[in-house]
């Protein structure tokens, strides 16, 4: 939960909360594992956050998507509980588990009631330590990822991002996608599973965050239970990669009424002493809300869509600045122009002394509304840790993003931003608009 | 290890702890010109979130209009005679906070999530909008293909969209629930000014709305700060009883094969006709909620366990009713066909096993899992106050009571095996549409 301290009401930011106040708390089991804590008693269940970092990026050559496998069949069954009655022994605890793997983590969140703290544990570590990976689970998973691949395969989203990641990655992991192919995943056998859970649940890539009704000391008892037996180390991480963009425009025919477009190019790392920089000129560019430049000219002066926006994709291995659009077959080719001109007009004359001062309020703003629900914060605590920060960051956040000044967004937009290196990936049926 | 013995022990735990909690505490009260008011405690955390619920969605459109409703939502971002076009969202930005709204069947809604400290301001110009939108021509022309373009892509570039939109409309032969929310497209292109506005002045007034404050604040502060800004505001006098055109009795059954070359997954989709949650009756909804869970709430429902693990027929297998509405609402099921299966064996598989579930009846063992984790589920709730927020807003707006809201727990918790049995005998063959997802003929993947 947030609490600010009722001082910093009366601070120099007139009434407004400025910081996040979470008491965040390291602790270390009493075999050496580390993990973050922000006790909270207020109700009687606990959130666990657990992720793996490298996810499905450390697919090996040729096994794309045995990751995903692995992970999809983590709650099928382990130990001596079979699939139907792991599920039924979660439920007659009111514990929950779920499984999720990406390009950078292996993510396991779990909630239980404090009532349960020992037996849920002890499920979460079967499931963790000794999952069966049975043939007709296996076949059964599977199947459903196959299902999934073949929807895939028609949705206009999935086909953009597809396309934009084999442009900008090549044969790198961030190249291709992480679920695998119809062909690769059909090959895959049990000892691919296993050897995807040895790679990836190591001890020395994982990072904790617990929220909730938990101690300190209930929380090395069950880092120790979770996680002594797992390898120390896993295989080498993929190296850094840089997207390979020339810019223009790449169409896929698809027969649909409205053209998605997926645009991008060079991004920026969170450990770049400007990063803060790019967030609030993002912010003010094409970051979230309606007074962002591609929104107003976009949809609130032209109509020309529903939902306009940019992101920085920054990843461990590369960055990326993204962004997305929708719009009719006919109408698209004018939103591609507008975004193109904004991204010159931002480039060449950076932002506004007003425009950074919204966007600096509306983040520090928003910071500490975040901190809100246990499971919420669990997975922020982890976050922080995968980017590298450290618990004093929720303080001084804040401030860092305050100390960005105009001429900072300047020369950021300058550098960072590129018209003409700016890719569109476009499907649909265009009008007018042609792969260049 | 504790596994199955806990059953017992973890009732005896929940309920007292739930009733002395504090965070999730609950008030309600009632403003002079109508405006009821629900306040959801929580002060873990310096955060509120604001809603305005209108009684009114897109079944109370007039016919011809259809997407007014949503229409009318996304003008009310524009101008008002104190505030510019845009200046809405920009302020609550400006703020440090977000804000949306969303439209429904039966309700409109609009909310905003900030810093405690900032609820007065939220009012205030929540209050404003309530009666003094400024709309401009080119603010129509603009908007309406704004939300074309939602349309586009939340339905037109959507095979499983465009399909349970048909799914719908031959569900209600009679009732606009039939009709999408979002608008049937030859009636969006025609909507003006005129529309948007006399659905505003018709429905836009406090005594048909509910206001649900949540979090960091006290139901006094709620109050003073309510009679201020919302209070001045008169009752209409004229707001119409909300009474809709009923279904007639459903004596067909019917079918909808939808083909489109963008199926990648072909599915089939069964939906019956049944009750809804009615205020101070709600146990066949309670039935029914339970035998959705126990039919396909997942991996251990009778559906997954008979056609996902047993015979293998199916990659995917739920089952959904939704217990909130003001009229007869829907109870559905899905069936993914596994490789091999086609959508008919599919389907004569879906029914062999729901015959076979009247034949069996429920599993005691299963029914205590399902009552335990509802009971559970009021803990973990109690985590998320807007969740909680959002629980009264729909219930009021769909015809409950904040007594019905706060009593259904304990309506699941008294539902016996045999009321599930009586709810599933209301799935009628005669009151349901089957539908088939397919590609045209001849095409393949």
């Amino acid at each position: 939960m947030i609490r600010f301290a009722t001082a910093l009401f009366l601070g120099a930011f007139a009434a407004f909360p400025a910081r996040a106040q979470v008491d965040i708390q390291n602790v270390t089991s009493p075999g050496g594992i580390e993990a973050w804590l922000v006790e909270e008693h207020a109700l009687p269940f606990v959130a666990i956050e657990i992720a793996f970092k490298g996810g499905t990026s450390l697919d090996v050559d040729g096994k794309r998507g045995a990751i995903n496998l692995m992970t999809g069949l983590l709650e099928e069954g382990s130990g001596d509980l079979d699939a139907r009655a792991f599920a039924r022994a979660t439920e007659a605890l009111a514990t929950s588990f779920s499984f999720s793997a990406n390009s950078e983590e292996l993510s396991i969140s779990a909630r239980f009631l404090t009532e349960n703290f020992d037996a849920s544990v002890e499920l979460l570590r079967d499931a963790m330590q000794r999952p069966r990976f049975d043939a007709a689970d296996v076949e059964r998973v599977r199947a459903q990822i196959l299902s999934g691949l073949a929807f895939d395969a028609k949705d206009p989203n999935d086909i953009a991002s597809k396309t934009f990641a084999a442009m900008a990655y090549g044969d790198h992991p961030y190249g291709t996608v992480d679920t695998g192919t119809l062909e690769s995943v059909a090959a895959l056998t049990r000892e691919d599973v296993m050897e995807a859970h040895r790679n990836v649940l190591v001890r020395d890539r994982v990072l904790v965050g617990a929220v909730g009704d938990i101690t300190q000391e209930q929380l090395g008892t069950l880092l120790d239970a979770l996680l002594d037996g797992l390898p120390e180390s896993g295989p080498m991480m993929p190296p850094a990669v840089t997207p390979q963009i020339q810019g223009g425009v790449t169409v896929v025919e698809f027969d649909t009424p409205q053209s998605v477009a997926l645009f991008g190019h060079e991004g920026i790392a969170v450990a770049d002493d400007d990063y803060f920089a790019a967030v609030l000129l993002n912010q003010i560019l094409g970051g979230g809300g309606f007074k962002a430049r591609l929104m107003q000219e976009v949809r609130e002066k032209r109509g020309l869509t529903y939902g306009v926006y940019s992101y920085l994709y920054s990843r461990d291995l590369a960055n990326a600045y993204m962004g997305q659009v929708s719009s009719a077959n006919d109408r698209i080719g004018e939103a591609i122009e507008v975004i193109r001109d904004q991204w010159q007009l931002a480039a060449e004359q950076g932002v506004t002394a007003e425009e950074l001062q919204d966007a600096k309020t509306y983040l520090t703003g928003a910071y500490p509304l975040r901190f809100d629900g246990n499971a919420t914060i669990a997975g922020i605590l982890v976050g922080m840790q995968m980017i590298g920060l450290t618990p004093d960051y929720v303080k001084t956040r804040n401030e860092r993003v305050e100390r960005v000044t105009l001429d900072d967004v300047k020369r950021v937009a300058g550098e960072l931003l590129d018209p003409e290196g700016l890719q569109f990936v476009v499907v649909g049926k265009p009008n007018g608009l042609m792969t260049e | 290890m504790l596994r199955y013995a806990c059953t017992a022990l973890l009732s005896a735990f929940l309920l007292p702890a739930l009733a002395g909690a504090e965070t999730g505490k609950v008030t309600d009260f009632m403003l002079d010109n109508g405006m009821q008011v629900v306040v959801v405690e929580d002060h873990r955390a310096p955060v509120v979130q604001h809603m305005l619920w209108y009684r009114a969605g897109s079944a109370d459109e007039p016919k011809g209009s259809s997407g007014v409703a949503h229409f009318l939502e996304h003008l009310l971002f524009k101008a008002t005679e104190k505030m510019e076009s845009g200046e809405f969202s920009a302020v609550v930005a400006a703020n440090g906070g977000r804000d949306n709204a969303f439209t429904s069947y039966d309700y409109t809604a609009y909310f905003q999530r900030v810093a405690s400290d900032r609820l007065e301001l939220m009012m205030t110009m929540e209050a404003d909008r309530m009666k003094n939108i400024r709309l401009t021509p080119e603010n129509i022309a603009t908007e309406r293909d704004v939300i074309i373009e939602e349309r586009n892509q939340r339905t037109e570039n959507n095979p499983q969209a465009l399909f349970g939109e048909q799914i719908n409309a031959s569900q209600y032969l009679n009732h606009r629930y039939g009709v999408p929310i979002i608008g049937w497209m030859h009636e969006m292109v025609d909507l003006d000014l005129d529309d948007a506005l006399s659905f505003y002045e018709l429905y836009y007034s406090p005594n048909n709305t509910v206001l649900v404050v949540s979090g960091d604040v006290t139901p006094e502060e709620v109050r003073t700060l309510a009679e201020r800004h919302y209070g001045p505001i008169p009752r209409n006098p004229d707001l119409p009883e909300r009474l809709r055109t009923e279904e007639p009795p459903q004596n067909a059954e019917r079918r909808v094969l939808f083909r489109d070359a963008r199926v990648a997954q072909p599915y089939v989709s069964r939906s019956y006709l049944v009750p809804e949650r009615d205020s101070g009756a709600q146990e066949t909804a309670a039935a029914l909620t339970i035998l959705s869970e126990i039919l396909g709430g997942g991996t251990t429902s009778y559906l997954a366990e008979k056609l996902q693990f047993d015979t293998q027929k199916a990659t995917f297998t739920a089952a959904w009713y939704s217990s909130v509405s003001l009229d007869d609402t829907t109870f559905r099921f899905v069936i993914v066909p596994a490789a091999g299966v086609t959508l008919e064996e599919g389907e004569a598989a879906l029914d062999a096993t729901l015959e076979a579930f009247m034949e069996e009846g429920v599993d005691p063992e299963q029914l205590d899992r399902i009552k335990l984790q509802l009971r559970a589920s009021e803990i973990y709730a109690q985590d998320n106050v807007d969740g909680i927020a959002n629980r009264y807003g729909r219930a009021l707006t769909s015809g409950l009571t904040v007594e019905d809201v706060q009593t259904w727990p304990d309506i699941l918790d008294a539902v016996t095996a045999d009321d599930i049995l009586e709810a599933a005998k209301l799935l009628r063959r005669e009151a349901s549409v089957t539908g088939w997802l397919m590609r045209p003929e001849g095409v393949t993947q």
